[in-house]
């Protein structure tokens, strides 16, 4: 199977277009459902006939759904290393369903991608049904993933235990199996050195951060991902609610110290985010994470005003499709590193000439 | 089994640890264990797996926990210590009462709040059933009576 992106409503990124509230400092809300069928193992320990059954199975129930009857279903177990890496590049598949680093991913292995959810199926759980909004929009997440599971769980029997709700492969999801999270890119904070409380503090509300790419994802470009740390004794309300306020109050804390910064050494953080502009519009090679933190630097100069005439979701893009698997896809082959860093600095520089337009 | 380290007495300290996403195990006797600064209260790592799994360990001795398994998918509780995760739903059953503290230390609560659910009733579900037959039968052919009684019962419900 070959992969054809172009199927894909929005690419299977509605969060891009950048046109949700607060969309400079938050990239994309998610919330997230883990569910599994009663009666058959968790697909970890399922065979591969049990793994197509549930597969099966969800397919036929999402065609009944209103989020995901018109959805591309993509057998994640019949595509080639680099396609699943393109599929995790944009948050629709996550490393342990795209088994990134095996010649191909388990048997039954799928992601049905819709125009405003997406279902793993046969992750961790059997389903793994997820909402993307652009900006700060937990609620609104919430309410289509809520949505969309009542749909299923009318037509699929679930895994459920009257004491311990939804039962989830690994212990720490079980009860809502909701993670609701929030990325969010904090150049501020990091400048004024503010982040180590912020996170701290965080960490003592009952939330949890991650890097871009979640579990196991090392923080670069100062995007943060922050969500719920337990999914068990509150309801999906509650747990929705205590991270939006606490996001809100990141929020005002990023745009505090981004005032900070353009009062007390603004001369200095101009200069800085011009240097990071030019760099990204006239390098010949950008290496990952180098293109990643100039990136940040624009996203930042354009919040604060600095910069004009580049919008957030031309950054959002340029985050996305500056990355490896996207480059090797656009090129047409399998790059080495030099490769895919001079491939990078190219593509880079066409978007922002086109951006500014001079091309 | 014998200690990892003396490779002698017999290990009674089973000690997993989960360090990005890497399991490992290390098995030792009380000896060298305590050589090590480990007492049958093992380093708690941070991560909140790493809890529940040091918790698991607290609950259950080695001996008992690779006994116990569900009679479902024959996951034991072992395979929950190596690997972090459980076999199947009846596991929450099977493991009942060691689960319920350890939710308890992990989520800070054993008890669900969010939204109730009732599964659709699908009188004569033939995929279910299906499934269930093919298990008995596995069962039967492995000589696992204890499961296949458990695998009858089940499939007399839904019949």
């Amino acid at each position: 199977m070959t992969l054809d992106l172009s199927l894909l409503p929005d690419g299977g990124m509605p969060w891009i277009t950048a046109s949700g509230p607060h969309a400079d400092i938050v990239l994309s809300s998610r919330v997230r459902l883990a569910r599994n069928l009663s009666g058959i193992p968790f697909s970890p320990r399922a065979g591969d006939a049990e793994r197509l059954r549930v597969l099966h199975q969800v397919r036929e129930a999402a065609a009944d759904t209103a989020l995901l009857s018109r959805a591309v279903l993509l057998r994640v177990d019949e595509l080639t290393a680099n396609e699943r890496h393109l599929l995790h590049e944009r948050h629709l598949v996550s490393r342990e369903l795209a088994e990134l680093d095996a010649p191909t991913a388990r048997c039954g292995s799928a992601v049905l991608v819709g125009d405003e959810a997406a279902l793993m199926v046969n992750e961790e759980d059997h389903l793994r049904l997820q909402v993307f909004r652009s900006g700060f929009d937990i609620a609104g997440a919430w309410e289509r993933a809520a949505q969309l599971e009542r749909e299923l769980g009318e037509r699929l029997p679930l895994a459920y235990h009257h004491e311990f709700g939804f039962l989830t492969s690994c212990p720490t999801n079980v009860g809502t199996g909701l993670r609701a999270s929030v990325l969010v890119h904090l150049p501020g904070l990091v400048l004024t050195q503010e982040i180590g409380k912020v996170l701290t503090g965080l960490q003592q509300m009952g939330l949890t951060y991650r890097g871009l790419y979640g579990e196991g994802s090392e923080v670069v470009g100062n995007f943060f991902q922050i969500s719920n740390q337990t999914t068990l004794g509150r309801s999906e309300d509650e747990l929705c609610d205590h991270l939006a306020r606490v996001v809100a109050h990141v929020i005002s804390r990023e745009a505090e110290a981004r005032r900070v910064l353009s009062r007390d050494a603004g001369y200095i953080i101009e200069d800085k985010l011009w240097r990071a502009y030019g760099t990204l519009r006239y390098a010949r090679s950008l290496g990952a994470d180098e293109a990643m933190n100039l990136l940040s630097g624009v996203r930042l100069a354009v919040g604060m005003y600095l910069i004009g005439g580049v919008s957030v979701y031309t950054l959002n893009k340029l985050l996305v499709f500056s990355q490896a698997a996207h480059l090797s896809l656009a090129e047409g082959r399998p790059l080495t590193e030099i490769e895919a860093n001079l491939a990078r600095a190219r593509y880079v520089r066409g978007v922002l000439a086109v951006e500014a337009g001079e091309a | 089994m014998l200690c990892d380290q003396c490779r002698e007495r017999d290990a009674v300290v089973h000690l997993t640890q989960i360090v990005e996403a890497e399991v490992t195990q290390l098995h030792l006797c009380e000896k060298c264990a305590a050589a090590k600064g480990i007492e049958t209260t093992v380093a708690m790592p941070k991560h909140p797996l790493g809890d529940f799994l040091h918790a698991v360990q607290l609950q259950a001795s080695p001996a008992a926990g690779d006994q116990v398994r569900c009679a479902y998918c024959q996951a034991s509780l072992r395979d929950f210590r190596a690997s972090g995760r459980l076999g199947c739903a009846q596991c929450y059953t099977a493991f009942e009462g060691a689960l319920r503290e350890l939710l308890r230390r992990v989520h800070g609560s054993a008890r669900h709040r969010g939204h109730e659910y009732e599964a659709p009733v699908v009188t004569g579900d033939a995929t279910a059933l299906e499934l269930l037959r093919e298990r008995l039968q596995q069962a039967v052919a492995a000589e696992e009576f204890e499961l296949a009684a458990t695998l009858r019962d089940q499939i007399r419900a839904l019949e």
